[in-house]
């Protein structure tokens, strides 16, 4: 059970920083605008099939297709604010969940109609999968990639945002979106910037997912977008170092638990986060 | 008022119709009044007192499964499987409400939301008990007070009407007594009632309660009728398909559980042809177009087309 | 008695009346009703024991009418609000009470309206009306002519004056002219502490408040 456990804390980790490019837009959008978008993992899901497509139609190499999975969530969040999210800042949050339930909705069953119902899948090349034995024990290359391109995510989101004048901006409108208006900072144009990014990196952690959880056309109201939620309640809105630190409990938490004790299934998770949300339902970092 | 009576009249006079202008759809007919029954329940909640849930069918299905596993284990006289549906539902939405009335937000929605997978998650793992994915089958409810649930639903139907209109009655009377009138009151502002010395937390607890032996008893009904029970009662798409009814047909309205749970499931059933997949598509559609253009659903736009700003 | 509570901007007057009411939970110390401690108790209950506020900024119920809104805080008051099972209509006698309520403050041609309809001076009379159903001890006004033009708010403050005799009024209000009108005893605030207390004619002699009021330099 213990020289299982290097191995279950190690896959844990790879799998919570995929679970932090998945949420970490949310989170900073909903800390911005107080906006409960439930079609967030339709971005994730943009990303995914443009790498499907790009990969096994048109023979790209599978990196090449990734910056085109980050573009594809970052413009479709972009259309979908500037067209409809944009309208419904002061609008209840039913409304809110509705509407955008209404986009996962609309975005499922066109992926079906695109790429059928059936699992799709873009392999990885033959030299991210496989694995290498360190100190004795042996890890999969393709879960050693997903840790780096999450730490190196972090690094530039972390940099960009306390070091960089836009970085500024967001966090003050973060903070307080009145006074940074009144500052003169473009908060609209801030925001669609966040969202952009957020789109984006949801688009990439699409297209990485595909390898270890697959894709399917039911992804944005699957049990991901339950995972994603967690992130971002638990993790407190609008908090990156929240989102990543709640991402990877997570993911440690649920290979642990699959591993552990299969037979509870998600149930353990979701006695996680009902008991978290009740003990501090602003998160574990949350600010006010 | 004599004419909003007169119409309340002519409107369960139409529920009659099936039985005989469509005889061949009966079933459809006895699933929709179990569908209105159960959107009656959230609107009691979500309508009335204002508290948004996405998980309600966490209550619809531990209801089926109660009437299920007294069908299969203990007898089949179904009312009585329907009242401990009913009461063991509305013990479940009774210890819930303690924890859900205090949140608001992102925090009740995933909540709600959280509950209702917990309780999903559980019955998938109590394979013993439940089926698990298989579902629950292997029971057959003969009849009701001695009438026979045939196989054109005729029963089936006038089962599951007659149980809407009690609860319906129930719920209009719940609505306007001075309860439905506090719970109005929360919805309208939440803050202003402690300072006019409202309990606001045990009438959120009271409403929530009720909606949840509603939708049990509306779970209960549907595993009578249809002698099976699937793990489906209790998914989030039943939660979010219930969500969209009573938005569609107008949350806040009695009879706006009811008009569109009868325009979502005759469209449903229309569509039947083309891939779920793809009915998807509508309905995502339709929800945007719902909250952008017609926000009190589709009784909200009849009254206001029937009455013009004076 | 009908305190004023008067001070500069920030002085904490409204947070007083949130500490008082229990919106806010006090860091320190003891809120007494009476000879009752009411610092634990839940805000509802201390309504119930007849500590009622009314708001700075209208607080009320936009679709409900003028009507509801009063016979829904009547039927609170007289615990039958947990009623579900009689129609709303069996109780006539809130509903009237909570007319004559209404009437009193001169709202009985918009009974029936919407109380998003109302104008904003009636809003502000709604918001007395709504306390009033609660029949209080100790009634709370946080500046309840906030936004009405000045010639409206002496008429306000003529319905605050005609309230029984036994209710004990505080009210907070920038207009000094209504202030030594209508008060009794005068609270004065300043830093989150009560400077002074007395009545109108001290509190108008009194150098500290001047200072207050008018900065050091016109003090001496």
């Amino acid at each position: 059970m213990f020289s299982s456990a290097v191995g279950v804390l190690f896959d844990g980790f790879a799998y919570g920083m995929l679970l932090f490019l998945l949420s970490v837009g949310l989170s900073v959008t909903l800390g911005m605008m107080n906006f409960v978008n439930l079609a967030h993992c339709t971005f994730a899901a943009v990303g995914g099939y443009c790498t499907v497509t790009v990969v096994n139609r048109l023979g790209w190499p599978f990196l090449a297709a990734l910056p085109i999975a980050f573009v594809a969530g970052a413009l479709l969040s972009v259309v979908l604010e500037r067209l409809l999210f944009r309208r419904l800042y002061r609008a209840s949050d039913l409304d809110q969940c509705l509407v955008t339930i209404g986009i996962a909705f609309m975005s499922i069953a066109t992926f079906a109609w695109f790429y059928t119902t059936e699992p799709q899948s873009a392999r990885p090349p033959a030299y991210l999968l496989g694995s290498v034995e360190l100190m004795g024990r042996s890890f999969g290359i393709y879960r050693l990639f997903l840790t780096a391109v999450g730490l190196a995510i972090t690094a530039l989101l972390v940099y960009s945002l306390e070091y960089t004048r836009f970085g500024a901006r967001v966090r003050a409108a973060v903070d307080n979106q009145r006074m940074a208006r009144g500052l003169g900072i473009d908060v609209d144009r801030a925001f669609l910037f966040t969202f952009a990014l957020g789109g984006g990196l949801a688009g990439l952690g699409g297209a990485l997912a595909i390898e270890v959880i697959g894709l399917e056309s039911t992804l944005p109201l699957s049990v991901i977008l339950v995972y994603v939620l967690i992130v971002v309640a638990v993790g407190g809105l609008g908090s990156i170092r929240g989102s990543l630190v709640a991402a990877i409990v997570l993911g440690i938490t649920d290979t642990a638990g699959k591993y552990y004790f299969p037979w509870l299934g998600a149930f353990l998770i979701y006695l996680v986060m009902v008991a978290l949300l009740m003990w501090r339902p602003l998160g574990l970092f949350g600010k006010r | 008022m004599a004419n909003a009576r007169r119409l309340e009249v002519v409107f369960w006079l139409c529920t009659l119709l099936p039985f005989v202008l469509t005889p061949n759809y009966l079933s459809l007919a006895s699933q929709i009044a179990i569908t209105a029954l159960f959107a009656l329940s959230l609107d009691l909640i979500l309508g009335y007192a204002g508290i948004v849930s996405l998980g309600h069918a966490a209550f619809f299905g531990v209801g089926a499964y109660v009437a299920g596993l007294i069908a299969k284990h203990y007898w089949t006289e179904p009312i009585s499987g329907l009242l401990i549906a009913g009461v063991l539902t509305g013990l479940l939405g009774y210890a819930l409400s303690h924890i859900v009335v205090r949140f608001r937000h992102l925090a009740l929605i995933m909540l709600t939301m959280g509950f209702g997978l917990l309780i999903a998650e559980a019955a998938n793992s109590a394979h013993d008990l439940t089926g698990g994915a298989d579902g629950l089958q292997g029971f057959r409810v003969p009849g009701v007070l001695g009438f026979k649930f045939d196989m054109f639903g005729r029963t089936a139907y006038a089962y599951s009407l007659g149980l809407l209109f009690f609860c319906f009655l129930i719920c209009r009377r719940i609505i306007r007594s001075p309860f439905g009138l506090a719970l109005r009151g929360i919805r309208e502002n939440a803050t202003r009632m402690p300072a006019i010395g409202a309990p606001s937390l045990s009438h959120l607890r009271k409403a929530y309660t009720m909606a949840a032996v509603v939708a049990g008893l509306a779970g209960a009904a549907l595993t009578q009728t249809t002698s099976t029970v699937s793990l489906e009662t209790l998914s989030f798409g039943r939660s979010a398909d219930v969500l969209v009814i009573l938005i569609l047909g107008g949350a806040g309205r009695l009879y706006g559980g009811l008009i569109g749970a009868i325009v979502y499931m005759v469209a449903r059933d229309q569509f039947s042809g083309i891939n779920p997949q793809y009915w998807y598509f509508w309905i995502g559609l339709l929800l945007v177009a719902v909250v952008m253009f017609l926000p009190n659903g589709i009784l909200g736009g009849f009254s206001k087309f029937l009455k013009p700003k004076n | 008695m009908r305190y004023a509570l008067i001070g500069p901007n920030g002085a904490g007057k409204t947070t007083l009346i949130n500490l008082i009411t229990g919106m806010v939970a006090p860091d320190s110390g003891e809120i007494l009703l009476g000879d009752e401690n009411v610092t634990a108790l839940q805000p509802y209950q201390r309504v119930k024991r007849g500590l009622v506020r009314t708001f700075q900024i209208n607080t009320l119920f936009p679709h409900l009418s003028a009507l509801e809104s009063v016979t829904l805080a009547v039927l609170e008051r007289d615990g039958h609000a947990h009623n579900w099972w009689r129609a709303l209509s069996a109780f006539s006698a809130a509903s009237d009470e909570a007319a004559a309520i209404l009437t009193s403050l001169n709202l009985q041609r918009h009974l029936d309206k919407e109380t998003r309809e109302l104008a904003y001076g009636q809003q502000r009379l709604l918001e007395i009306a709504l306390a009033l159903a609660t029949r209080p001890r100790v009634l709370l006004l946080d500046e309840p002519a906030a936004g009405v033009p000045k010639g409206e708010s002496a008429e306000l403050f003529a319905a605050v004056e005609g309230l029984s005799s036994e209710l004990t009024v505080l009210f907070i209000e920038h207009d000094m002219e209504v202030v030594f009108r209508f008060a009794t005893r005068i609270l004065v605030m300043v830093g989150g502490r009560i400077l002074v207390e007395g009545a109108p004619q001290e509190i108008a002699r009194d150098e500290r408040v001047r200072e207050v009021y008018l900065g050091a330099g016109h003090a001496a």
